[in-house]
């Protein structure tokens, strides 16, 4: 087989087939979806350690998650939180698509995953046991439970996934910048890609290191804590989870039957920012531009756009600049979901994509919570209320800090012939 | 002080160290089933072999737990032979 | 599976070339201590390792402040990241690339780290925590750039701006084949066009207590601490395990046709990348060695080439009982009888095992055998075991005319991945 790459020809376009998402609103994909529709938030006080002498008080916590309820018992001791979010969304992923891999060819299907922090809390257990009691207290599980990798290689053992993979790790950029990774994949000769990205931070020396990037929340209210683009936007609120999504070309998916195809990636962009002493501005927009011109789009063909939310004063402008450059003020209906879940670093970015599909979809934009009350200079047309809307194109906006920018074009599904 | 280690106290290491078999229940007889057919692989019983080094000062060598503990059986015979060896410890019952 | 080479595809290569490694800072002392074939491996010197089970390793001798660091750069940037600027930074001026502002759109990068900044993970914490007893931590403790250590795509981000790179950027983090993956990932992003070029390598510094620990509890590396100059053995029948290293490289990847449009001058050629993943077992190897030779062969096939054209191979010879004959069966599936016919070595031998950053480090060898004919030997190979009988180049380098090189890295998560090297011109 050899890959030409002049224009992708309509059947081979990358599509969505099945979708597994843990978040702080939903556990599972109908749950999360549901909450995100309808405007529930999972911001609350955080519960996993105390945080009395922490200046921060709220993140989005997956309440009642019991590993042993969804992953054998065998796995638990040797994973950190994220990869058991990471293992329990690629099997819901897998079993919404209707795929058994061990049914199919052995390089058949391939795993690429996203994650920012590595499995945070599994590394501070072991730093604890090392320096409070001794080097043989460590535990042999560190030597691969925490990480950046561990997730697409504990997902390719338990489905059995041996295809070309990888791991891509760009900040809260990661989930989208992985599906872009996923696509490279397929395009080369892969048959179906488990893709999406995971992380759980919530834990003493998560938090501890995030605040030293001064963008978290402070704010003590779940209600008010995380309000992008808002007049009193202060920062973050980290959250927690993983989304996973299977890949397959559109020709490949509809051959086998597929039962449900969600929605295509129709383009993707990426840039770096310059220094910031340069004085030059973020490139956010072209990264917009390519993903536009990717997909064989423009301006006027997108019917929302899911923002990247960073929520504080130079991140906020940088990203309605980016918006209102391509698209004029109030040019196009924009909303943060995350703000209902927290940033979720390596799973963000892929659980806004599985938000964006679910609302093509079901064509209503889901609502940005708390965000209310915008300044003249951010001239945004922010969806504040669940909109219904005939929604066939969504751009996806993603930024890791440090400069990452990452964005992506998801369709709506080919009409079949 | 430990001066025992039976079936019931590898159940409970391996359990924390490991977590439960899949398909077998590990209050069942397991003492000759293999750790491979319960599905603890070599991580896992270094992973205990230290736990037992930690909580009962018993050294398991490594090449002990490579080649010659394949069942619960072996491994509890092995730590409980040494316990009772150990100079403060007390006659093995 | 046939996939042949994309028919217009654009081809790879390297212009530029920076190394740290032990006993082996800049390019070109790094090619003096490999074709040395003396290890530079030693006692733990970064910290007391009494404690340890192996407690040995190699080690940099780097000060930021030799290598042009400021104070500031040198307080802010964790061990790695000091690594990989200083490579970038030599590989970037061997490459006399000049990214104007029309060119920094098209100029990407692709890092690989297996660990970040995990020393700084370990020092921090034993602060933070007053030695391992307050699980809740003192956050006002912490250091300005904790966050920076926690997430380490931060590393990117430095080369990024030292590069003046606008384009698209990525730490790549596969545990031990994240060096090969990044270059891999730089070679993709060329070929389907959307850079020109990808400042692309790897870099760990992972010497440090909680990684050394976590190696002794698995037993992987090598406890021969009473002779650490011998310890690093790859293919030898008394091996024991690896030792640990650190360091990085970077090179400057570009289009063929960027280069030669600017007049830079070619290294080698990247003509070939492929990964595969086990499925296996997070740690352990299956002794056929059927994943990496299917990783093999995809590279091959995407080069072009076939088993009688690879003229060396640079193994993953780490060193472990398990890896060394996995590895060999790999390539007996792959290149049959020609596997007998091609000399392989190990650097791991003389540098040590420096997880993520080793395979970007492989493939700077390669590219320095290509460049120079020589190839680098396996250094303290002096038993052969019968499960490793191939030429592994023991003692001695050998002068060699090099025109197509084979890299193979395998890691924990089951990561297996190879990468083919060429002299420009010698794939037509």
């Amino acid at each position: 087989m050899t890959a030409t790459r002049t224009a992708t020809p309509a059947t081979d376009v990358p599509v969505v087939t099945g979708l597994g998402v843990a978040a702080p609103n939903g556990l599972g994909t109908d749950a999360f979806w549901t909450a995100t529709r309808d405007g529930v938030s999972g911001l609350g006080p955080i519960t996993r350690f105390a945080v009395d002498s922490y200046p921060v008080r709220v993140a989005g916590e997956i309440a009642g998650f019991t590993a042993s309820e969804h992953i054998p018992s065998r796995l638990i001791p040797s994973t950190d939180r994220s990869t058991q979010f990471a293992l329990v969304c690629s099997g819901w992923a897998l079993a919404d698509a209707g795929l058994d891999p061990t049914s199919l060819p052995e390089f058949a299907g391939s795993v690429v995953t996203a994650n920012a922090l590595g499995g945070v809390e599994f590394i501070q257990r072991e730093l604890h046991s090392l320096w409070g009691r001794g080097p043989k207290y460590v535990t042999a599980y560190m030597s691969y439970a925490w990480f950046y990798g561990v997730n697409t290689g504990q997902i390719s053992i338990r489905h059995q996934l041996k295809g070309a993979g990888g791991v891509v790790v760009t900040g809260q950029a990661g989930g989208v910048d992985a599906i872009a990774q996923a696509r490279r994949k397929l395009r080369a000769g892969q048959r179906f890609v488990v893709t999406g990205g995971a992380d759980a931070p919530v834990c003493p020396y998560g938090i501890t290191a995030e605040l030293a990037t001064n963008t978290l929340s402070t704010r003590a209210d779940p209600d008010t804590a995380y309000l992008p683009f808002d007049r009193s936007a202060a920062g973050h609120v980290p959250g927690e989870g993983a989304t996973m999504m299977i890949l397959e070309s559109l020709s490949v998916a509809r051959e086998r039957g597929a039962d449900t195809i969600y929605g295509a990636i129709a383009g993707y962009g990426a840039t770096f920012d310059p220094h910031p002493a340069s004085g030059k501005p973020s490139t956010l927009s072209r990264a917009a531009a390519t993903a536009l011109a990717d997909a064989g789009l423009t301006e006027g063909d997108i019917d929302v756009v899911f923002a990247d939310g960073a929520a504080t004063v130079d991140g906020d402008r940088a990203e309605t600049a980016a918006i209102t450059e391509l698209f004029g003020p109030r040019g196009v209906p924009v909303t943060v979901p995350k703000t209902m879940t927290g940033r979720m670093y390596g799973a963000g970015a892929a659980t806004d994509v599985a938000a964006a599909l679910l609302a093509i979809r079901d064509d209503v934009i889901p609502p940005t919570v708390g965000s209310a009350d915008l300044p003249d200079d951010h001239p945004l047309d922010l969806v504040t209320e669940a909109r219904p809307a005939r929604l066939a194109h969504a751009l996806i906006l993603a930024r890791g800090s440090g400069g990452f920018n990452a964005a992506v074009v998801v369709s709506a599904a080919p009409a079949l012939p | 002080m430990r001066t025992s280690f039976d079936l019931d106290d590898l159940r409970t290491l391996l359990r924390s160290c490991a977590g439960e078999p899949e398909s077998i229940d590990l209050a069942s007889d397991i003492a000759d089933l293999t750790f491979e057919e319960l599905g603890y692989d070599s991580i896992a019983l270094l992973e205990t072999a230290a736990r037992v080094e930690q909580d009962l000062g018993v050294t398991v060598e490594d090449n002990v737990v490579a080649e010659d503990i394949t069942t619960p059986r072996d491994f509890v015979a092995y730590v409980s032979t040494r316990l009772g060896q150990r100079p403060v410890g007390t006659r093995v019952s | 599976m046939g996939i042949g080479k994309m028919s217009h595809a654009r081809r790879v290569v390297i212009t530029g070339i920076g190394v740290v490694a032990p006993r082996g800072i800049g390019a070109k002392q790094f090619w003096t201590t490999l074709t040395s074939g003396q290890s530079a491996t030693r006692t733990i010197t970064a910290f007391d390792a009494a404690g340890f089970r192996s407690r040995i390793a190699a080690e940099c001798d780097f000060d930021p402040a030799d290598h042009g660091l400021t104070t500031d750069q040198a307080n802010q940037f964790s061990r790695s990241i000091q690594f990989a600027y200083v490579a970038a930074r030599e590989a970037l001026e061997q490459s006399e690339l000049d990214v104007t502002d029309e060119l920094a759109p098209r100029v990407g990068v692709a890092l690989g780290s297996a660990v970040g900044s995990v020393r700084e993970l370990d020092q921090q914490y034993r602060r933070l925590s007053e030695d391992g007893t307050l699980w809740d931590l003192h956050p006002e403790l912490a250091s300005a750039h904790l966050a920076d250590y926690n997430c380490p795509s931060s590393l990117v981000r430095e080369i990024a701006w030292l590069a003046r790179a606008q384009g698209p950027a990525a730490m790549v983090s596969a545990g031990c084949t994240s060096g090969l993956d990044a270059v891999g990932y730089g070679y993709d992003l060329i070929r389907e066009g959307s850079v020109d070029v990808v400042i692309a390598g790897a870099t760990d510094a992972p010497i440090t207590p909680i990684t050394v620990a976590c190696f002794d509890a698995i037993k992987a590396t090598s406890a021969n601490n009473d002779d650490p100059e011998h310890a690093s053995r790859p293919f030898d029948a008394h091996r024991d395990g690896f030792v640990l290293g650190e360091g990085a490289a970077i090179l400057v990847l570009e289009s063929a046709e960027h280069a030669h449009a600017r007049g830079a001058h070619v290294i080698a050629e990247v003509a070939g990348f492929a990964a595969r993943c086990n499925a296996h077992h997070m740690t352990a190897l299956r002794p056929d060695g059927r994943e990496m030779a299917a990783a093999i062969a995809e590279s091959m096939d995407r080069a072009g080439v076939t088993a009688d054209r690879i003229d060396y191979i640079n193994a993953h010879g780490s060193g472990t009982k398990q890896n060394d004959r996995h590895e060999t069966a790999a390539y007996k599936r792959t290149l049959g009888e020609h596997a007998y016919r091609t000399p392989v070595s190990s650097i791991k031998s003389v540098i040590g095992h420096s997880l993520g950053a080793i395979g970007s480090i492989e493939l700077a060898a390669c590219a320095l055998t290509i460049d120079n004919g020589v190839i680098p030997p396996t250094a303290n190979l002096r038993t052969a075991d019968p499960d490793c009988d191939l030429d592994y180049v023991p003692g001695e380098a050998r002068e060699q005319s090099v025109d197509v090189a084979l890299s193979v890295g395998s890691g924990f998560g089951g990561f297996q991945s190879a990468a083919v090297l060429a002299k420009e011109g010698a794939l037509g």
